[in-house]
């Protein structure tokens, strides 16, 4: 494995069980999360990146989730084949999660002191003053200025913003070497979202610590990843650096995620949406799956799946019949 | 939280003296007079009239009324007609017994419930949890008389491990200090006593456990589900806990205000003298103490005892209503 890469999912399948059914929702996804970057994950509402990440960690619950032929290299173990001692030891120690409701993400019932202490002892052996001293540090850094009354209080006692905050220094608390954001700011408020997304590019920018950003909001991507990945129906359609992806989209989803993000300097009369909706997983379909709902949609589109193709050096790959053709073919350039 | 208890206590008195109100009519809405018991069927008319006039119950209602809550004002619970002993004195050996069994009674309703339910919730679907729920569906279903006889015939009568009925070897006594016996017998240090007291008591518990048990097994098993698909138990694992902490913790905490409900309502439900339970197995409880009381009409020890019994149901609901604030700090008690 090279060594630029902390996460590498070799390979991802993902199906779940439903009544004596096997429906499939993640489909051959594969990719690498390098040391330092920010990874921005989009796609829209049931596109498989919640359940991708679940996977990394081994959260997804299983029935009815079925994991097959699947590899996930975090250094030179197979999270996949890895025992749950193995897991338990890298949860929340060395890859770390936060979600989208920071309402419900904290246990109502305990102090903030209680749950951020509980990841600190799990997985270092301090002392109580020591682990209390890390926890109060860690809750300044994520800019909790008066980290010592927060540990007292209750998360009922914070506001969604603060308590963001908090679950942003429960996964920073032991220094992860991954940090997965399953769309952290999306419950948020805009003022309180852009203070989160900027803690969290300097978080990373100081620790290093990578982070792969789970997000539907291509705006939020631009603001703060590196490298980008798009997923449609559970599957990869486009991937490469937020630059080339922006600039130079080569997957007709991935322009109209683009086309559809609101743009005040170029104001439009009408919002711009995809037609049609995601596929539901599981409805068996013949050529590429977003040939429904493509305007460029050829004969071909409709018969065979498109490979992922490397377009430049740097990584930008797609998977589309039209990559060559699409380009010229819209006219709303970026 | 002072003021709120405070608050909760004086709100307990017009309960309780509309227990009282109700308790005395319906005890002389019961045909019978104490009188006519006490001298039997071949007493005269005069002898009746008499003892009827020496008791006081010759008087009209209000005033019987007024002079019981006169009494009562002065924590004075009146006297039995039948023994003329104190009833506030007499009723204690009888109480403790009822508390004593229900004590040990909830706690393995408890300790077995509880943890049924938790280890069915956690690994749903699994043999365990199918055992474990047909069994609570039994447990609920099950009339405890039925259950308390095959109880003695299995375990006294064909195998012979424990005794039948009573609540001490009679020709062994305990010397009672709190009544408690199994306190009692502790304090003293005679272990051959208490082994004794164990013995007795094994039987009636787990017939009076049976309900509560499989009550809080089957309640315990539903809330801890639902509150297993809450995202602060998704954060809870995702910090690397073990699946123990993660539900003896942070599931249990907030599965427990419904389940607190629950043990709460049983135990009132079991002071109130389980008389069932309390006659077949021969235990001197308040259950037995207030049916025998029925049948000689010996108003006052009723009145009285249904008081106290009242008394504590209501104590129980307070004690239940301030723990949930312990638990959960998002309730205040600030009316
Ligand atoms: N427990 C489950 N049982 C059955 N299907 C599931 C389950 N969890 C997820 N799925 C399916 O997997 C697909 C992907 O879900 P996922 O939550 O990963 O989407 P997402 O991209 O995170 O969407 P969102 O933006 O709404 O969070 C969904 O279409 C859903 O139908
Ligand atoms: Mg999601």
């Amino acid at each position: 494995m090279n060594c630029d890469n902390v996460l590498e999912i070799k390979r991802l399948n993902i199906s779940f069980m439903t009544d004596k059914k096997k429906i499939n929702a993640i489909n051959n996804v594969a990719f690498k999360i390098k040391k330092g970057e920010i990874l921005g994950l989009v796609g829209e509402s049931g596109s498989g990146k919640s359940i991708t990440s679940l996977s990394i960690l081994g959260l997804l619950p299983s029935p009815p989730a079925v994991i097959e032929e699947s590899e996930i290299l975090f250094h030179d173990l197979d999270l996949i084949q890895a025992s749950e001692q193995q897991m338990q030891k890298i949860r929340g120690n060395r890859i770390s999660m936060i979600f989208q409701e920071p309402m419900t993400s904290l246990n109502p019932l305990y102090t903030v002191g209680n749950q951020l202490l509980e990841s600190v002892q799990k997985h270092q052996s301090l002392s109580k003053s020591e682990a209390n001293d890390i926890c109060i540090h860690t809750l300044k850094s994520v800019g909790l200025a008066r980290a010592e009354a927060i540990m007292n209080e209750y998360p009922h006692q914070l506001s969604g913003g603060m308590r963001q905050r908090v679950m942003i220094a429960m996964a920073m608390v032991c220094q992860p070497e991954i940090l997965i954001a399953d769309e952290p700011t999306t419950a948020l408020d805009v003022t309180i979202q852009s203070q989160i997304l900027k803690l969290m590019k300097e978080l990373n920018e100081k620790t290093g610590t990578s982070v792969l950003f789970i997000t539907h909001d291509l705006g939020v991507v631009a603001e703060i990843c590196h490298r980008v990945i798009v997923m449609y129906g559970g599957r990869i359609v486009e991937e490469g650096s937020v630059l080339d992806v922006f600039k130079n989209p080569q997957h007709p989803y991935t322009r109209g995620l683009l086309k559809s993000v609101p743009d005040i300097r170029n104001k439009q009369d009408k919002l711009y949406a995809i037609p049609g909706s995601v596929p539901k997983p599981g409805s068996i379909q013949k050529g590429c799956y977003f040939a429904p709902r493509c305007e460029f949609a050829k004969d071909i589109c409709f018969e065979n799946e498109p490979e992922f193709v490397q377009l430049t050096e740097d990584g930008h790959r797609s998977r589309c019949f039209l990559n060559e053709n699409v380009g010229g073919a819209t006219k709303n350039d970026k | 939280m002072f003021s709120y208890t405070t608050k909760r206590l004086f709100s307990l008195i017009p309960v309780l003296l509309g227990m009282t109100l109700v308790v005395f009519f319906i005890i002389r809405a019961i045909p019978g007079n104490p009188a006519q018991v006490i001298l039997g069927q071949r007493a005269t008319k005069e002898a009746i009239e008499a003892l009827t006039e020496q008791l006081g119950l010759n008087k009209a209602w209000y005033i019987q009324y007024f002079n019981y809550l006169k009494d009562l004002a002065h924590l004075d619970l009146g006297t039995s007609l039948r023994t003329k002993a104190e009833i506030s004195q007499e009723i204690f050996p009888y109480l403790a017994a009822t508390f004593e069994l229900t004590f040990v009674a909830m706690f393995i309703a408890i300790v077995v419930g509880v943890n049924a339910g938790i280890i069915s919730a956690w690994f749903s679907k699994s043999w365990f949890d199918y055992v474990a729920m047909l069994l609570a569906l039994v447990g609920i279903s099950l009339p405890i008389f039925w259950l308390g006889l095959m109880e003695q015939w299995t375990f006294s009568i064909q195998l012979g491990w424990l005794p039948t009925t009573g609540r001490e070897n009679v020709r062994n006594p305990v010397e009672a200090i709190t009544n408690l016996y199994l306190l009692d017998t502790l304090l003293r240090g005679r272990m051959d006593q208490f082994i004794d007291v164990v013995k007795h008591i094994i039987l009636p518990s787990f017939a009076l456990a049976t309900i509560p048990m499989a009550i809080l097994a089957r309640m315990t098993r539903s809330t801890v589900l639902e509150v297993m698909n809450a995202d602060y138990i998704r954060t809870a694992r995702a910090k690397g806990l073990k699946m123990f902490v993660v539900v003896y913790k942070h599931a249990l905490k907030n599965a427990f205000i419904p389940i607190l409900t629950v043990i709460g309502l049983q135990i009132g439900l079991l002071l109130g003298g389980a008389i069932l339970t309390e006659t077949i197995f021969g235990w001197p409880g308040v259950g037995r103490y207030l049916y025998d009381a029925i049948a000689y009409r010996d108003y006052p020890v009723i009145q009285s005892g249904v008081l106290i019994i009242a008394f504590f149901f209501v104590m129980i609901n307070l004690i239940v209503d301030l723990l949930y604030g312990f638990i959960d700090p998002r309730i205040k008690y600030t009316e």
